[in-house]
């Protein structure tokens, strides 16, 4: 739901549709339920509200119109993409600006919207700062210009993660970043260690290595990136936070069993001094990756083509498998990837949706992005097309490691929610969690801090935290 | 500032003396109309950029806008608010440490070169002169990047030369040394332009003072003492108050060694990173207008102590 006041009519009727769907749900849980929002939350996006669609005529003319586009991303050559777009639609100029990435962007766009000019038609986002930005009212729900038509041609849980609890979509998906583990496989063999499937086997390598050579660790838990920490959390079935409700609920446990398990592994391995702390995408770190300082990169399905850039030395000597596992069935959790999304501010709203879904959907250009921006794709027709997942990578050995992450990505958890001040959040945990696993101190009662912090900043943007 | 001032007001007098009364109106008239047609550049300026962005600050700072509810006014609650906050209390702390740290050093050493080139008029003093000066030249962005190299606890040169050595590298960037190692960056960048000062201020002493001093028998050191220390004491008040207000606005070196070292430099390092953080990161633009007012108010407090006391060592 959009805790912002400001809302068109179209929002409004929504908004109390699902207003009333959250009270029915309150009043028949009032016997002791103790979630009623995260109830309302799961409403079907398909019948949450009917939303007109355009007929076929509004939008052929709106395309036949000449016009100017501004589109805000930070991937490279998307010029050529955004070419194969222009071709079909001669009429519309799409100007493709890189306005920085991740946290520059969202700084300048937030600055544009706020300023009330300047802001593009269509930006890039990341999927977890799709609700600080729909809770705003910034994002355009796409339901009229045909979205919901297109929900199975993405990955499942692509699809959740872009529609809100008021059931509008707000973007659609462009690339993934299901876990994974890439390992050196010269290394753990040499110290006759098998590629750890559980987490107890990965802490046990850890040891093992680390003995056996202390300048080498089994891997490097980023002390500066809450991302990476956010994945890992994920996969252990936390949920930090749900859907804010109508009157400003929103549930905050950032230090629940699974994110509180998390930590004490971690905060085991690093006080055991068997594992790296460096901050990630630094010198030092690069230069970790390359000298085989760090044994193995937890990291996502962009990684794999982003090691072999970043470390070309050791061409042929890294393999891909899947994230050790707690338990039980074969769970991953996601770090990155984004969408393309729509602003609300649009003088243009049919061209400007248009693009977005062009750029995700047309099967030309979606496999442009796999295939030329490397980018994993949320796009189910390229992700399960044989052509891509047969693909071998001398980097790897000649492992198809784009099959490794398709098959990882069917087993993200769907259910995981996004505060809308995901920014706060993730600085929050620089300073408590991050600066915990440095100092080598007690990381499951800097989660506690971590909580206790975004609590009291949820209550000063006016949320009513749950716990 | 003194000299055109001094220069123009016997040729003011010469022109008076010679118009009529009425012509000596006009001409005022014009004068003044040409005056305020001077300024006009400056004060546009002065006033879009600097007073009216001021004044939005502080219209900002009395309200509330929140992600949940809108926007409210709410007086001065944003100040009490940061009045208590601990996280602006230890960047406060934390930036005052720092010029206590930084800045006697700085300015003792820009004094000492000052007086030393003052004293020398060989090729080389230029060039020294010059090479003393030239930090300050360079961005404090790419100082710092520099430095952060120099650093560096895997190929910085002193990292190399302690492996070398097979001695333990030394960590520049831990808790305990990073407010000094930012430090001896802002020494690196600043003590050039104080030494500018210094030795401009150094360069207006009368020739006639030097004349007398050598009359009655006095060498360098005793010049040095008795004429060219008083000299420099309103030159040291500017840099003092400089070097105030640059302490307490740190935010360039943290910023960029955050990356280096994030556990070390939380977001609320410095004053003013916390108040970056507060408007951009958490979207509370009206509190950080606060903070920021409040940041303001205690450089003005520390610049009038700065003050004060030189005015009671003088008296």
């Amino acid at each position: 739901m959009t805790p912002n006041l400001r809302r068109g009519p179209a929002r409004t009727a929504a908004a109390v549709l699902v207003l009333s769907v959250a009270a029915a749900t309150a009043a028949c849980s009032s016997g002791g339920d103790s979630d009623p929002s995260a109830a309302a939350g799961e409403t079907d996006p398909g019948e949450a509200a009917d939303v007109a669609v355009l007929s076929d005529d509004d939008i052929t003319a709106a395309m036949e119109t000449p016009t100017e586009l501004t589109f805000w991303t930070w991937v490279t050559d998307i010029e050529n993409e955004v070419a194969l777009f222009e071709e079909k639609y001669p009429a519309i100029d799409v100007e493709v600006v890189n306005a920085g990435q991740g946290a520059d962007e969202y700084t300048k766009l937030r600055t544009a919207l706020t300023a009330g000019s300047g802001a593009p038609d269509v930006a890039q986002i990341e999927y977890q700062f799709i609700p600080s930005f729909t809770g705003a009212d910034n994002l355009l729900d796409l339901r009229p210009y045909g979205a919901a038509e297109l929900q199975d041609q993405f990955v499942d849980w692509t699809w959740s993660q872009v529609t809100g609890a008021d059931g509008g979509v707000y973007a659609y998906p462009q690339d993934t970043g299901p876990m994974g583990m890439l390992y050196r496989e010269d290394i753990l063999s040499e110290a006759g260690i098998e590629p750890p499937t559980t987490w107890e086997e990965f802490a046990t390598a850890a040891a093992t290595l680390n003995e056996s050579n202390p300048d080498v660790y089994l891997t490097n838990i980023a002390s500066n990136d809450a991302g990476a920490w956010n994945g890992l959390m994920w996969q252990a079935g936390s949920k930090p936070f749900t859907e804010v409700d109508s009157d400003g609920t929103v549930g905050i446990s950032l230090d629940d069993d699974a994110s509180r398990k998390v930590a004490d592994y971690w905060g085991g391995l690093v006080a055991d001094g068997v594992v790296a702390t460096d901050p990630d995408f630094t010198d030092q770190w690069y230069q970790g990756l390359s000298n085989g300082t760090y044994a193995t990169w937890l990291t996502a399905a962009w990684g794999p083509l982003f090691l072999s850039t970043a470390a070309e030395g050791t061409s042929g000597k890294w393999r891909a498998a899947p994230l050790p596992q707690w338990e039980g069935e074969p769970v991953a959790g996601n770090w990155g990837g984004s969408t393309s999304a729509v602003m609300a501010t649009t003088k243009n709203p049919i061209a400007a949706a248009k693009l977005a879904e062009f750029i995700n959907t047309d099967p030309e250009s979606t496999q442009m992005l796999a295939n030329e921006q490397f980018l994993f794709p949320a796009n189910l027709g390229v992700l399960e097309d044989p052509d891509f997942l047969a693909q071998e990578l001398d980097f790897y050995g000649g492992q198809q490691v784009n099959q490794v992450f398709s098959d990882i990505s069917a087993t993200v958890d769907t259910d995981f929610t996004w505060s809308p001040f995901q920014d706060q959040v993730f600085s929050d945990w620089n300073d408590t969690v991050g600066t915990a696993l440095v100092e080598a101190d007690d990381v499951a009662a800097a989660t506690e801090e971590w909580q206790s912090r975004v609590v009291d900043f949820a209550e000063t943007q006016g949320f009513t935290p749950a716990q | 500032m003194a000299t055109p001032t001094a220069r123009s007001q016997p040729q003011q007098d010469a022109t008076r003396a010679k118009s009529p009364a009425r012509a000596r109106r006009r001409s005022s008239r014009t004068n003044s109309a040409a005056g305020y047609l001077f300024v006009a550049p400056f004060t546009v300026v002065f006033v879009t950029m600097l007073v009216v962005p001021l004044l939005y600050a502080a219209y900002l700072s009395v309200f509330q806008t929140r992600l949940f509810g809108g926007t409210s006014f709410v007086g001065l609650n944003n100040y009490a608010r940061a009045l208590t906050d601990p996280q602006l209390g230890d960047g406060v702390r934390r930036v005052a440490t720092f010029f206590v740290v930084q800045v006697p050093p700085m300015l003792l050493a820009a004094m000492v070169f000052a007086l030393v080139l003052d004293g020398t008029t060989s090729r080389l003093a230029q060039v020294a002169r010059l090479g003393i000066f030239l930090p300050y030249a360079v961005p404090s962005v790419v100082a710092t990047l520099m430095w952060g190299y120099l650093y560096g606890p895997d190929f910085g040169p002193f990292a190399q030369l302690a492996n070398y050595l097979s001695l333990p590298a030394p960590d520049f960037l831990d808790r305990d040394r990073m407010l000094v190692s930012l430090a001896n960056i802002v020494f690196w960048e600043f003590t050039g332009y104080n030494m500018i000062i210094f030795y401009a201020a150094l360069r207006s002493i009368p020739v006639e003072l030097y004349e007398a001093a050598a009359v009655d028998g006095a060498g360098p050191v005793r010049v040095a003492w008795s004429i060219k220390l008083p000299a420099l004491r309103p030159a040291l008040l500017l840099a003092l108050i400089f070097s105030v207000i640059g302490a307490f606005q740190l935010f360039n070196e943290p910023n960029l060694l955050a990356s280096a070292a994030p556990s070390v430099i939380s977001s609320s390092y410095t004053p003013n990173l916390y108040a970056y953080g507060l408007a951009f990161t958490g979207q509370q633009t009206n509190y950080a207008a606060a903070v920021s007012f409040l940041l303001g108010a205690v450089i003005f407090a520390a610049s009038c102590l700065v003050l004060v006391v030189n005015r009671r060592r003088a008296s």
